[in-house]
């Protein structure tokens, strides 16, 4: 995949969706950190946020977006009260046909959280299910609300699922789902789930109703490995989840198609409330920057860039607000930078001498 | 409601089904409970095993409607829901046939069982009629499947109006409606506006609206900030659970179906048929569960006493049932119970 993404001279360039809320701040500060990690990204700005939702506008997103492979959002906010406005989120993923959503929720070494030990991956089908907004008032007061199951779109999410598993080396796949109630749509989505079980037998295959799943996952989130759900079950799942190892500031998410692959913060929040007020935790969307550059095949400054932001966190304990601590974006933002800073020089010099 | 004036008034009447597995064992710790505290009620036991009619379908027993047509309340243990095709679950049955509109689900910290969640206190009020469990699927072709969610205004309206008659009667401050209205627009946008109304008639009353997966985001992270919560039918069935979740599970979890003439208030943790017969069982969400009901009762002061019999056994820590870390039967807990609701 990496290899049809935009790339000149060593450098991929990406589409940078800056979205509403805190994500212009957030995401100027991931673009310093990647100059002063020499991280080889040009980023092609496309201001996209709630007021700009027209025809060309999303046009104009999408195009960038099929142009570079790749893009980091922010994201945009959507105006329920405005009956004509549409989710521009579900509408870019749609249209990419980003069929998975991947959030990793792991404990970070030096948080204290109410539970230590959390270790999953939130793999969700991200087209259709509930978001699929077909959706129509029969008589006054009566409104149905169409969600769409296909074996086409779960076979796939299934088989993702699996070989997300095999490829980082995970034990089981847990399949969650409302079969009980939702007997055929549920029900598919779960028949399929154990088809393509079959296909990998060395990977424990189990399933859980998301009710239970919800309840397991607050009082015991070791049990979890790879969870594999339809769309709403992941929106649920993957913001609890997310509020165990430390919420929203903390937890990145990437949205991967067949062509296109899209990374965000992992909860999918703008962070109105938090706009211009140098408190927002940039943790989150570095985490969603470096699983891009891992994806764009730049190992190595995604990993430096991650070990600068672990060591931030954990060990200096430069926090910001949400996560206890006492710090401004931009303390946090310096700090990461004076880490990585003597590593970018180490790592020329290396280069320049030939080591 | 005039049927609740009924109830101040000598004793009444109170359908009790006892259920199955663990069902018989609980439901008689209740009841030993309930006579040493002197509440004026008297049971009436009900069976709801199933009976075959004519058809050849199974259908809940005649006895069941006559004696809710004369209690108007009832209190349940678990049932077993038979397996194999044609049997629908009994919990379903029970809530289709008598109209029980909302679920209602108190989640409380319980002081001497920790969890890693303190000061939780939060109540879920879910839909429970209608939305994802409306039963409406289709196949539309091979491979592909449309479920319908219905929402109503007549059904948010009902559920909304009881939130914030439930708030105002158990001194509740805030009610938060818990929706998706980004995504599903007009269906969770008709229940929006339906709690919006309710609201703005009951100026008492807090009212707040938030999404569904901050929610989640945010129980976990400070479950202290939440009241009552009022939503549709499926984020009620997940976010009841969850909270349940938070306080210790549904073995101390009580949980009340309303209804438009009558209300059945249950356990709603499962049969338990590893430990049943065996005297091991926790009575404790059954318990809390007639507390629920002694309320809904109006009978306020045998409720306060009994729950704080309860909370101080399980505060002490001496006498508790294996789920609870202890090692003492049904019956010594129970036993422990009546000692502290006849000393206060
Ligand atoms: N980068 C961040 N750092 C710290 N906390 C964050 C960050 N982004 C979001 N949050 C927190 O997560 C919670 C939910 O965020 P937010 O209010 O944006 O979500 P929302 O209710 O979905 O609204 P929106 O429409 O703005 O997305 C809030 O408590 C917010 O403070
Ligand atoms: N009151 C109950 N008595 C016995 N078993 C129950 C009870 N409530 C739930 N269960 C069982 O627990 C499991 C999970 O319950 P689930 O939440 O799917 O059902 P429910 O709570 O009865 O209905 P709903 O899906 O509407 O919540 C099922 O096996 C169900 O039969
Ligand atoms: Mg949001
Ligand atoms: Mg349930």
């Amino acid at each position: 995949q990496a290899e049809a993404c935009a790339k000149y001279g060593g450098r991929h360039t990406v589409t940078l969706m800056t979205g509403d809320g805190v994500g212009p701040e957030l995401l100027s500060h991931v673009q310093e950190i990647f100059r002063y990690a020499g991280a080889p990204i040009d980023f092609e700005i496309v201001e996209i946020n709630a007021s700009t939702n027209t025809p060309d506008d999303m046009q104009n997103a999408l195009l960038s977006v099929r142009r570079n492979g790749v893009s980091l959002k922010g994201n945009i906010e959507t105006k329920f009260d405005d009956p004509s406005f549409k989710s521009m989120n579900v509408a870019l993923r749609t249209s990419l046909n980003l069929f998975a959503s991947v959030v990793k929720c792991k404990s970070i070494p030096g948080l204290k959280m109410r539970h230590g030990d959390v270790d999953c991956v939130l793999i969700r089908e991200n087209t259709e299910g509930e978001y699929r907004q077909l959706e129509h008032e029969n008589v006054g007061g009566v409104v149905e609300s169409l969600k769409i199951i296909t074996a086409e779109k779960s076979k796939k999410i299934a088989r993702f699922a699996f070989d997300y598993a095999t490829e980082y080396n995970r034990k089981k796949v847990t399949a969650i789902h409302k079969a009980n109630i939702m007997k055929l749509g549920d029900g598919l989505f779960l028949q399929c789930c154990k088809e393509v079980a079959r296909e990998y037998p060395d990977i424990e295959f189990n399933d859980l109703i998301i009710d239970n799943a919800s309840m397991q996952m607050v009082s015991r989130p070791s049990q979890f490995d790879v969870l594999c759900m339809p769309n709403l079950y992941g929106n649920i799942l993957s913001n609890i989840a997310a509020g165990l190892i430390g919420g929203a500031g903390v937890t990145a998410g990437m949205n991967i198609g067949d062509n296109y692959a899209v990374f965000e913060s992992g909860t999918r929040n703008s962070g109105r409330s938090m706009k211009g007020k140098n408190i927002a935790n940039p943790t989150g969307i570095l985490f969603a920057s470096c699983d891009m550059l891992e994806y764009l095949g730049h190992e190595a400054h995604a990993k430096m860039i991650r070990d600068s932001v672990m060591t931030v966190l954990s060990e200096k304990q430069i926090r910001t607000p949400d996560v206890g601590g006492s710090a401004t974006t931009l303390d946090v933002v310096k700090a990461i930078i004076d880490d990585v800073k003597p590593k970018t020089s180490a790592w020329k010099a290396i280069q320049e001498h030939g080591s | 409601r005039g049927q609740q004036r009924s109830y101040s008034s000598g004793n009444s009447l109170v359908t009790m089904i006892p259920g199955d597995g663990i069902g018989p064992e609980i439901s008689s710790a209740v009841k030993q409970i309930f006579s040493v505290a002197g509440v004026p009620i008297e049971w009436e036991d009900v069976d709801v095993t199933p009976v075959k009619g004519p058809d050849g379908n199974f259908r809940l027993p005649q006895k069941i409607f006559e004696s809710m047509d004369k209690t108007k309340v009832g209190l349940k243990g678990p049932l077993a829901t038979p397996i194999g095709k044609g049997h629908q679950s009994l919990n379903l049955a029970l809530r289709k046939a008598f109209t029980l509109y909302a679920n209602v689900r108190p989640c409380k910290s319980i002081e001497g069982f920790e969890t890693p969640y303190k000061n939780v206190d939060i109540v879920t009020i879910r839909e429970n009629t209608e939305g994802e469990y409306s039963g409406i699927e289709h196949t539309i072709v091979d491979g592909v499947v449309q479920s319908i969610k219905l929402i109503t205004e007549q059904a948010s309206m009902r559920v909304a109006e009881y939130a914030f008659k439930y708030a105002r009667d158990n001194q509740r401050s805030t009610v938060t409606a818990v929706h998706k209205a980004n995504i599903m627009r007009m269906s969770d946008g008709l229940f929006l506006k339906c709690c919006r109304d309710v609201a703005a008639r009951n100026k008492d009353i807090k009212f707040s609206e938030m999404y569904l997966d901050t929610v989640c985001l945010n129980l976990v992270q400070d479950p202290a900030s939440f009241d009552v919560l009022v939503m549709p039918n499926l984020y009620g069935d997940i976010l009841s659970d969850l909270c349940a979740g938070l306080i210790g599970g549904l073995g101390v979890t009580p949980s009340g179906n309303i209804g438009e003439d009558g209300a059945i208030f249950e356990s709603v943790h499962g049969t338990a048929p590893d430990i049943a017969g065996e005297d091991k069982a926790n009575p404790t969400a059954l318990l809390l569960s007639s507390v629920m009901m002694l309320r809904y009762m109006e009978l306020n002061s045998f409720a306060d006493k009994i729950e704080a019999a309860a909370f101080n056994v399980i505060r002490e820590g001496r006498v508790l049932t294996g789920d609870l870390g202890g090692s003492a039967t049904c019956s010594q807990f129970t036993e422990e119970i009546c000692q502290k609701v006849s000393e206060s």
